[in-house]
């Protein structure tokens, strides 16, 4: 079992607190004049999500969570759980939409994720920050108006809805970023 | 490419800086106060289960410029100040740099609440004017943290902790979290400088202790916005005792299982030859500094702070 010492707990970090997987979203130092020191930290549960906080006196340790990212791919989803697998073994792992998260709306089969396993378990999915994805509903674009900065809705193969400017056409493949599910530009490739 | 070549602090934070050295360097100079300074290397340090010494060379980086001043102030010096680094091992976070610059100053002659009134002058020349709100740590529970802070059973200090309290906590430890989690916030709110007096005996350090009940030490503390500035003591004269806190101190590091410290025979040694009655405080210089500037972090005012150093 890794163990961390106090100045190791820093924000994402992954620590095993309660028998449960967490990633540290803030770190604090806090230490009274001529008294006791302590870390305070404010952790988000790598399964339901949820954030509590913890208080450790410096000469604490904590158990660093057994946690590893592995690109997998995404192969389908079966109503209940999407399935994905790692290609240097073949071996699959199912999620239910809950641990996918955001992830799902970003979901487009053959493609390479990473997948949060913690003891081996898959618990969480990451999309990369950018994906290109294609227009499957839109209005038409008005030619053009390429500065105006009004937008539209458009439906992606995902399933996923984003806005995008008036320009962009049904059929058109564009980025967006799964950060905040926001039209970047039009895919160049 | 990556940007951490460059300097963390802002343009007006460097500034600051300059502007409040010159300023705390002005304030000493127009009362007669002798700049000195004394080494960051020695041989020993100040056991102190609070602070840990950064070795270097099989020699150690000074936490303090306390005892070295204090030399020099037995020998009839005068009051004195002197602004240096001091560096603390593992206290990183917004508002600790374990590498950082320290105002220490002592007044013969004089009493702690006097040198608190000077303190908040000092305070007050860079800050602004302001109102002083003043408790005794006792106080501070009460109102707060809704405790008796020297009678209540430790079982009830910890029920007054939010979440899982850490394990093997005493009561001064429990105290301390309190202050974090209950007090501390309540001092951001309040303008001004707020004093804090009246420390417990556990929490003395080098100050003179009144016996009590309960026993407390002649020890001060001031705090703006929440952010505790200075720390200021009647200084302890007594040479037998002052060596038996090290020991003590010392017992306490074993007890942890850290070593022991190798004690400043020199700072005794002055003691025993005759420590004029005196009052000193150390300022953290950084914290003024972010504070100047309504900065909320050492990294803002620091050009470069440790994880860029």
């Amino acid at each position: 079992m890794d163990m961390l010492n106090h100045n190791q707990l820093r924000q994402g970090t992954r620590v095993e607190i309660d028998d449960l997987p967490w990633i540290i979203v803030d770190a604090q130092f806090v230490k009274p004049g001529k008294g006791q020191a302590f870390t305070k930290i404010k952790i988000k549960n790598l399964i339901d999500g949820r954030v509590i906080e913890r208080t450790f006196k410096s000469s604490e340790n904590v158990v660093k969570a057994d946690v590893v990212d592995k690109e997998m791919q995404y192969l389908y989803n079966d109503g209940e759980f999407m399935h994905f697998m790692d290609p240097a073994n073949f071996e699959q792992s199912a999620l239910d939409e809950k641990q996918v998260g955001d992830a799902r709306f970003w979901l487009k089969e053959q493609e390479t994720y990473l997948v949060t396993l913690w003891k081996n378990r898959a618990i969480a999915v990451l999309s990369p920050p950018f994906v290109n994805l294609i227009i499957t509903k839109c209005d038409p674009g008005i030619k053009g108006d390429t500065v105006s900065g009004a937008t539209k809705p458009a439906t992606l193969e995902t399933g996923a809805e984003v806005k995008v400017p008036l320009f962009v056409n049904e059929g058109d493949r564009i980025r967006v970023d799964t950060r905040n599910g926001q039209y970047v530009e039009r895919a160049k490739d | 490419m990556d940007p951490s070549w460059r300097p963390a602090a802002t343009p007006r934070g460097l500034a600051a800086r300059a502007a409040t050295l010159r300023a705390i360097r002005e304030f000493f100079a127009q009362r007669g106060v002798m700049e000195v300074e004394t080494p960051l290397l020695g041989h020993a340090a100040v056991p102190d289960e609070a602070t840990r010494p950064l070795g270097c060379g099989g020699m150690f980086l000074s936490t303090s410029p306390e005892p070295a001043m204090k030399r020099l102030l037995a020998t009839g010096c005068g009051p004195i100040y002197q602004i240096t680094r001091a560096f603390r091992d593992e206290e990183l976070g917004s508002l600790h740099n374990p590498e950082f610059t320290m105002l220490e100053w002592y007044r013969p002659g004089w009493n702690w609440e006097a040198l608190a009134r000077e303190a908040v002058e000092l305070m007050q020349t860079v800050l602004g004017p302001g109102p002083v709100h003043e408790f005794t740590y006792a106080q501070l529970f009460r109102n707060w943290a809704g405790v008796d802070a020297y009678n209540d059973p430790e079982a009830r200090l910890a029920a007054m902790l939010e979440g899982p309290v850490p394990s093997g906590l005493d009561r001064w430890g429990l105290l301390d979290l309190l202050l974090v989690q209950r007090v501390e916030p309540v001092l951001r709110t309040l303008d001004g400088v707020v004093m804090v007096t009246r420390f417990p005996a556990e929490r003395a350090a080098m100050a003179v202790i009144d016996p009590g009940p309960p026993p407390t030490a002649r020890r001060f503390e001031l705090y703006a916005r929440g952010v505790e500035l200075v720390n200021g003591y009647q200084e302890l004269t007594d040479w037998q005792e002052q060596a038996a806190r090290f020991e003590h101190a010392n017992r306490r590091l074993e007890a942890e299982g850290r070593s022991p410290l190798p004690v400043d025979r020199n700072f005794l040694a002055a003691l025993r030859a005759g420590l004029p009655e005196c009052a000193g405080a150390a300022l953290g210089v950084d914290r003024l500094v972010m504070l100047s500037v309504g900065a909320t972090s050492l990294g803002e005012v620091l050009a470069f702070p440790f994880d860029r150093a």
